[in-house]
């Protein structure tokens, strides 16, 4: 399992612009969104917190496409499928170096964003705390649409059909918490609920990815 | 007593497996179910649009509750029938799981949309405009996009087995997700007013009012089913178009065999 998990993370590692494309991306749309309301700003615009977790979900989207492809193209997915002795951790593993390099990578850049925000320095770590909490089932959920799509030339437009109906939890509890958390306000009953549905993807989610692959490696 | 009817269940799951059984049986409940929602829905539209009571604060404009509340209550049956028949199809690899799943999409589809736009039609007088962010509203959109992405899911994929099996999959994988998007979309914001029928409780409305409702549902699911099983025969004689007993069935009835080339 070390093995699986080192091969996967250095996989990751040595394909940099998987990982520093979609920062990219996030902080290039949120110069954006300061451009068109200056009123971002000032830390206290309610379209914050909403907008924060959209561009989230946008992002995860963009990196979520390439997660399966190299290895669907190279053949070694397939490998993977039939000689793992857990598909269930196989995939999983996979899973969790997604989020390390797509959630916990976004994470620890909430400080620079909140800067560029004007949000209040307190607030940074109860942000970073909902999306620790909010990011996996993203990832997770994520993982299931592009499992079925990796198989498609162009599936990037489908895997955004599919999967963004299933990102809106995630979107409402956590915007519910950043929001309150800007405002001074205690959130802890949606990072309760951000926390379930996260942990209730973990327990269904591998099992959904696991079945879409083999359809997906089938296709090919 | 119950081995026998277990026995009888486990013959009737067996005979699901067949198409042909299926195309058979269903040849009644087809014409049955068109019969009973002709009759209902044309009861159920006279008695609600001509002799059930104006409401005392929303006039005559509630009369669009008739259609409404039939068509948000059969999409939404319908996409759990189809997230049914997703993990049926997943995990016996019944092949009229797929049948239905195709045959459920179009309909399950236009009145989803029919849902959302009778609701706007009843929102403009009631709330003041078109259309509102409010909970359900948003969730039965959002089911609409689901519908809409494994329709597009089913277009995308060529292979029939494997176009299967990724339906099956999304539609069991949305059918999860739809109570979790439910509450969290109501906790978010609701406007609406609670579900006119629930199973525990009495209406709030008198019966001259909710029984020509409770006609129209019964008329939509009636019509539901009918044209559910209309599709799927269609189906199955498109798939199974060069068996023998299709061959048979045609030849009996001397019918142009053009619409099973198609596929």
């Amino acid at each position: 399992m070390n093995q699986l998990l080192q091969r996967e993370l250095t996989a990751t590692l040595r394909t940099r612009g998987s990982v520093t494309n979609p920062l990219g991306f996030l902080l290039l749309s949120l110069l954006l969104f300061a451009l068109v309301d200056p009123g971002a700003q000032d830390g206290h615009n309610s379209y914050l917190s909403g907008i924060f977790w959209v561009l989230i979900l946008l992002t995860n989207l963009l990196s979520l496409d390439t997660m399966f492809r190299r290895d669907f193209d190279s053949g070694a997915l397939e490998q993977m499928l039939i000689s793992a002795h857990m598909p269930f951790v196989a995939v999983l593993l996979r899973i969790f170096v997604h989020w390390l390099s797509s959630g916990l990578l976004m994470t620890l850049f909430v400080p620079l964003f909140g800067l560029l925000l004007g949000l209040q320095t307190e607030t940074f770590l109860p942000i970073m705390l909902v999306m620790v909490v909010g990011t996996p089932a993203v990832s997770l959920l994520g993982s299931i649409g592009a499992a079925l799509t990796v198989g498609f030339s162009r599936g990037g437009t489908i895997l955004a059909l599919l999967i963004l109906p299933l990102f809106l939890p995630v979107l409402i509890f956590g915007s519910a918490c950043i929001s309150a958390a800007i405002s001074g306000l205690s959130f802890a009953a949606p990072l309760t609920w951000l926390g379930l549905f996260s942990s209730s993807s973990l327990l269904l989610a591998p099992w959904a990815t696991w079945a879409a692959l083999k359809i997906s490696v089938e296709m090919q | 007593m119950s081995g026998s009817v277990t026995a009888s269940l486990k013959q009737l799951w067996h005979k699901l497996g067949s198409p042909r059984w299926f195309y058979q049986i269903t040849r009644n409940w087809v014409r049955g179910f068109g019969v009973m929602a002709a009759v209902l829905l044309l009861v159920g539209c006279i008695w609600g649009l001509a002799f059930a009571p104006p409401d005392y604060q929303q006039g005559n404009s509630f009369r669009i509750m008739y259609v409404h509340v039939p068509a948000a209550m059969v999409s939404q049956s319908l996409y759990l029938g189809m997230g049914v028949a997703g993990f049926i199809g997943l995990v016996w690899r019944m092949k009229l799981a797929d049948v239905a799943i195709a045959a459920t999409l179009p309909l399950g589809i236009s009145l989803t949309a029919l849902a959302l736009f009778s609701g706007s039609v009843w929102g403009r007088p009631t709330w003041g405009s078109w259309w509102e962010w409010d909970g359900r509203t948003v969730s039965t959109l959002v089911m609409l996009f689901l519908y809409l992405g494994i329709y597009a899911l089913r277009e995308a994929i060529a292979e029939a087995d494997l176009r299967a099996r990724a339906a099956a999959l999304v539609s069991l994988v949305g059918t999860v997700n739809i109570p979790v998007i439910k509450y969290s979309v109501e906790w978010w914001n609701t406007l609406h007013q609670p579900a006119s029928f629930t199973l525990t409780e009495k209406p709030a409305m008198p019966a001259e009012m909710w029984l020509p409702l409770l006609v129209m549902v019964l008329g939509f699911y009636c019509f539901a089913g009918h044209n559910v099983l209309s599709r799927m025969r269609l189906e199955i004689l498109r798939r199974e178009a060069n068996t023998r007993w299709v061959a048979e069935l045609f030849a009996a009835k001397s019918v142009p065999a053009s619409i099973t080339k198609e596929s």
